[in-house]
This record gives C-alpha cells, structure tokens and sequence, in this order.
C-alpha cells in the first residue's frame, strides 16, 4: 500500500530499477552459465543412462541425488542441459541479432538519407518480406540452407532485418531534415561522410534498443526451429529440443518441459524488458 | 482523388505479390536434395527419373519452369503434392478452414479481452487498478504466443486436465462433414457436441495467439478512452447524469475506437502468422503444421502452395485494412 501514497515520481523511479537489475540479474546468470558450463553442470548433458529415466525432480518422491531437476526419456540430466543450453541460445542472440542489426540498420539509413531509389527498392522489398509468415518463412530458409546453427543465424538475419530497416529508416529521415545536417553539409562534408558521423550517432539509441529486443526474438527463433527440429542435431542441448522432448511426454515428465521453458521464459522477458526500458529512455516524447 | 488512392494502392499491392511470387520460387528451387529421387521406389530406372523429372517440369530452364509455375498459379493450379500426391490446391483448400476458424476465434477473444481491459482501465483510471493493468499487459505483451502455448500446454496438460491438449475435435464424434468449417457446419446442422468438442479443442491454442494482441488492444485503447473522457462532450454526457461507465461505453468507445481498428487489422496477420507454429504445438490439423511436414518432407509443391497463400491472405487482409481506413477517416478522404 506504501506506493500508492507515495508520489508518482518516486515510484516511477523504483520502477525503473527493478525493470533494469532483474533483467540485468538473469542475463549475468546465463552468461556465466554459459561461460562456465563444464564447472556449474552436474552432469554430462549428452550422457544416458537408461537406468536413470524420468527421474522427477528433487522435491518429488523418487528423485536421485545430483539430478536437481530430473531427467528425460534417455535418463539425460535436466538441469545440465539446460546449462548447456544457455550456451547455444546465448550464442544464437548475439550473434544473430549483431548481424541482423547491422544489415538492417545499414538498408534503413541508405534509405532514409537517399530516398529516391535506394529508398523506393528497399521499401518495396520491406513490402514483400512483411507478406510472409515469419515462423513459416524462416522454417522455409532453414529447409532451403540446411539445418545447423550457420543456417538459423542466417534465416533470423535475412527475416528480421525489416525490423531494423523500418525504424531506422523513418528516425533517418527526420534526423536528416534537421539543422545540424545542412550545417555539416554547407561546411562542406560530402553525404557518406554526414551519414556516417552525423546521423549515425543520433539514431544509435535506437539502434541499440532494437538490438536488445532482437536477442530476445533471436532466442525464441532458435527455439521454434529446435522445437521442429530444424537447428543443431536434436542430441544437442538446446531449450527447444528438450521442450519438443518435453511436449511429446508430458503426461509422463513434465518436468523436462517446465524448466528449459522458464529458462526461455526468463530471457526472453529480460531481453524485452531491457529493450523497451531503453526505448523509453531514448525517446525525447516520453522523457 | 479517392479513386487515385485506391487504383496506386492496388497497383502495389499487386507488385508485391509477384515478388513475393518471385521469392517463394527461387528460394524452394535453390533448396538442395532431389525431390524426384524420394519419390521413385528403390530399383527405378533412368527412364523412371526422366518421365518423372519431366511430368514435373524440372528438365526447363528455371525462367521457363517460373513461367510456368506462375501461369498455373494464377489459373489455380499449384501443381502436385510430391509425398501426398493430390493437388496442391486442393490440400490446401482443406486446411484452410482449420487455419481460418482459428484465427478468426483468437481474434475474437483478442477484441473482448483486450477491450474489456481497456474500458475497466479507464474506468478506474489513475488508480492503483489502472497500474496493476498497465503492468500486466506490458508483461503479457513481451511474451509470444509460442511460449504462452507452451505455458497452457503444462497447465492444462498437467496440472488441470479439462481441455484436450493435441487435434482438432475429439476422434470418438462421429459426423460426416461436407465442409472443413467444424464450427459453422456443426452449427449450422445443430449439432452442438460437434460445436462445443471443437471449440474446446480450439480455445487453448486461440488463447496463445490472442493474449499478446489483447494486451495491445488493452494498452491502445485506454490511451484513447482517457484521452477522449478529457474533452468536453464527456463532460457534457455526465451532467446529464450517465453514468462514468455508460459515458465510456456510449460515447468515448465510439471515437476512441478508430486508431484500435487499424492496429487489429495490421495485427491480424501477425496472428495469422503464429497459428503456423502454435498448430504444430497443439497437434491441430491447420495449414501451418501441413506446412512444417512439407519443409521437412521437402515437398517443393506444396510449401510452394501454402507459402503463396499465408502471402496472399496477408496482402489482402492489409489492402483491407488500409482502403477501409481511408474510406472511414474523413482527415485521410479529402487528404
């Protein structure tokens, strides 16, 4: 009850740090999942043991020692797969969401600041690209390319980038109509050379928020191409294989479903959290 | 004016079409492994492969097998399904009711819940209620519709079994269906069982498409009431003594309601767009989980097929949207 006396300012403000340091707080926790793996895991994560299957996790009756939280069909230990894991999707979002950011922003600045045609072709390919179902597009990408990490990395670049595209193309477009820009111009720099030092810095904080929200869609991508069984081979330990696993015995183990999808849950949740935290941040509108 | 407005918008329309006609063709055909080879039993001859590489047209050049391809395309004739044998377009055609019912339901449920929310947010505005609804709706929002899926997999797959979680209807109902529209056929006859074994099927996964865009609509909209029971013919139908909850709903609703309509439009195909995924979590017998079974078939023809009509559905939804909001707002009429 103390917050809704207190004023709006103040609670605004605490607002504000529990939406930067838990997200921040799970983030760090995957990282040093992923970096420390073969220490933190309990368990070989490609090991079987058909002795050990669908052992509940440790708060139910008949669960082992040393397997936290249970094991799947194959007797494979939950928990350092989902360790395991973090590194592949870790990975995936960086990776992934780098290169699509890169391309993406790259076509909406050289459509903003030239418009004409570099603006009249990319626009129009915006327009196609916006007709496909993504899921069903990327699926299609990674059929065509072949499965693996290379392919999904890929797929993600080449459909994502509109989302880049569109917005930096429209910020592009007002930065460029602004006094500053003629200024630069007038003192005689040539326009590659405005684009690059003058307009660039100022969408930057848009750039960088898009970025955060593309690594929690990257994540999720991966996870939809392993859940079908598109990305690396389904031994591997990825969050969506062991949700596909999961999702086939679920009325025998839930559990191999419930913890990777938390852990998908989380991430996903601090990506977007962080993303849109400094979109509003950023944004003179809402400042 | 108007007239201009519509015949350009048409006239793009119909260029993105045929590039998204040109995409879909290259990238299926730069796909690597042979099609003809999985199709042909063990022990066939290269005559086998020949007949078979030319009744398919794989033997032309790839302009000349485009051609082609487009020229059935627009006749309605997607080709041949490689590993199921029948027409694309008749495979096709008899998924697309499953895919439509449940688009159409997780719409529903995306307008009433996220319009309700929006009405009580304004209702109780500047309230601790009002925070308690922006805040939920922001998480719901961040979250997709492959994990909500997932969420209501385990809750009612596990924890609370009441709805089936796999198919369309339940196998033991018999009923012999003319039409693949389970819903409005099973209506339409009386057959409520047929209806409400359906419906429980579809409500689950509907759920999963519908929470992030009821959530849109929840934010939107209150943005809108709020800022229409701030001007002065609110205040106008207060002193003639309504009450706040009928001025939402007598007069604010009716002018907040435009920019809301235009954001379900565009959204619409974005849900569309997740039944392909949500489907084949569900087990659900759409046009999305035929088309996971057709990339990992490789069955070119029908991906094809399915790929061209998902683009198809969106363009039009979107030409939809746009022309009747130009033709609703009066600003963009005479602009």
């Amino acid at each position: 009850m103390a917050d809704v006396t207190a004023s709006p300012r103040s609670r605004a403000g605490q607002g504000l740090n529990l939406r930067l340091w838990l997200p921040l707080t799970w983030i760090v926790i995957l990282i040093c999942a992923a970096v420390f793996a073969p220490l933190v895991a309990p368990q070989d994560p490609l090991m079987q043991d058909l002795m050990m299957e669908r052992l509940p996790p440790f708060f139910m009756d008949g669960s082992e020692p040393g397997f936290w939280l249970g094991t799947d069909s194959l007797g494979r230990d939950v928990l350092s797969r989902m360790i395991y894991g973090a590194r592949i999707a870790l990975f995936v979002s960086v990776i992934a969401a780098t290169t699509t950011c890169l391309f993406g922003s790259a076509l909406g600045l050289l459509a903003g600041y030239y418009g004409g045609w570099w603006d009249r072709v990319i626009s129009r390919l915006v327009d196609i690209w916006m007709a496909f179902p993504p899921v069903l597009f990327a699926v299609l990408l990674v059929a065509v390319m072949g499965t693996g990490l290379t392919s999904v990395i890929a797929a993600i670049a080449l459909i994502d980038w509109t989302r880049f595209a569109r917005v930096i193309r429209a910020e592009t477009m007002v930065q460029a109509r602004m006094d500053y820009v003629d200024s630069a111009r007038i003192g005689g720099a040539r326009r590659l050379a405005t684009l690059v030092t003058e307009i660039l810095p100022n969408v930057l904080p848009t750039i960088i928020a898009l970025l955060m929200l593309e690594m929690g869609i990257a994540i999720i991508v991966e996870a939809i191409l392993s859940f079908v069984n598109l990305s690396i081979s389904s031994d591997d330990p990825t969050w969506g294989s062991m949700i596909a696993e999961g999702r086939g015995a679920i009325h025998f183990a839930w559990w191999v479903l419930l913890f990777p999808l938390i852990a998908l849950f989380f991430s996903v949740l601090s990506f977007s959290t962080l993303g849109e935290g400094l979109k509003k941040r950023f944004d003179p509108v809402l400042q | 004016m108007l007239l201009r407005t519509v015949l350009i918008r048409l006239l793009t329309t119909a260029i993105t079409l045929f590039g998204v006609a040109v995409v879909v063709f290259t990238l299926v055909r730069v796909a690597p492994g042979n099609p003809i080879a999985m199709m042909l039993p063990p022990g066939a001859t290269e005559q086998d492969i020949a007949n078979l590489t030319a009744l398919y047209g794989f033997d032309k050049s790839l302009p000349h097998q485009f051609v082609i391809w487009l020229s059935g395309v627009v006749q309605g004739d997607f080709g041949t399904s490689i590993t199921l044998r029948r027409p694309v377009s008749e495979l096709v055609l008899s998924r697309l009711p499953a895919t439509l019912e449940l688009s159409v339901m997780a719409l529903f449920i995306a307008v009433a819940l996220g319009g309700f929310v929006a009405v009580l947010g304004a209702r109780r505005r500047n309230s601790a209620t009002e925070v308690g609804l922006d805040l939920s709706s922001g998480a719901v929002l961040s979250i997709p519709d492959f994990l909500w899926g997932l969420i209501f997999v385990l809750l009612f797959g596990v924890l609370w079994p009441v709805l089936s979680i796999s198919g369309r209807i339940d196998p033991r109902i018999e009923f012999d269906f003319t039409t693949n529209y389970y819903v409005l056929e099973g209506l339409l006859r009386g057959r409520f069982d047929v209806v409400g074994s359906t419906l429980g099927h579809m409500l689950m996964p509907a759920m999963s498409l519908a929470l992030p865009l009821a959530a849109m609509i929840a934010q939107l909209l209150k943005q809108n009431l709020k800022e229409e029971l701030l001007k002065d013919y609110t205040t106008l139908t207060r002193v003639r003594g309504f009450t706040e909850t009928a001025v939402i709903l007598r007069e604010a609703l009716r002018n907040a309601a435009l920019p809301t309509l235009a954001l379900v439009g565009v959204q619409f195909t974005f849900l569309i767009g997740g039944t392909v995924i949500v489907e084949r979590l569900f087990a659900y017998e759409g046009l999305g989980n035929m088309a996971i079974d057709a990339v990992i078939n490789r069955d070119l023809p029908l991906i094809q097929g399915i790929v061209m009509l998902f683009a198809a559905l969106f363009i039009v939804i979107n030409l939809a949207v746009d022309l009747s909001y130009t033709l609703l707002n009066p600003r963009l009429r005479h602009g």
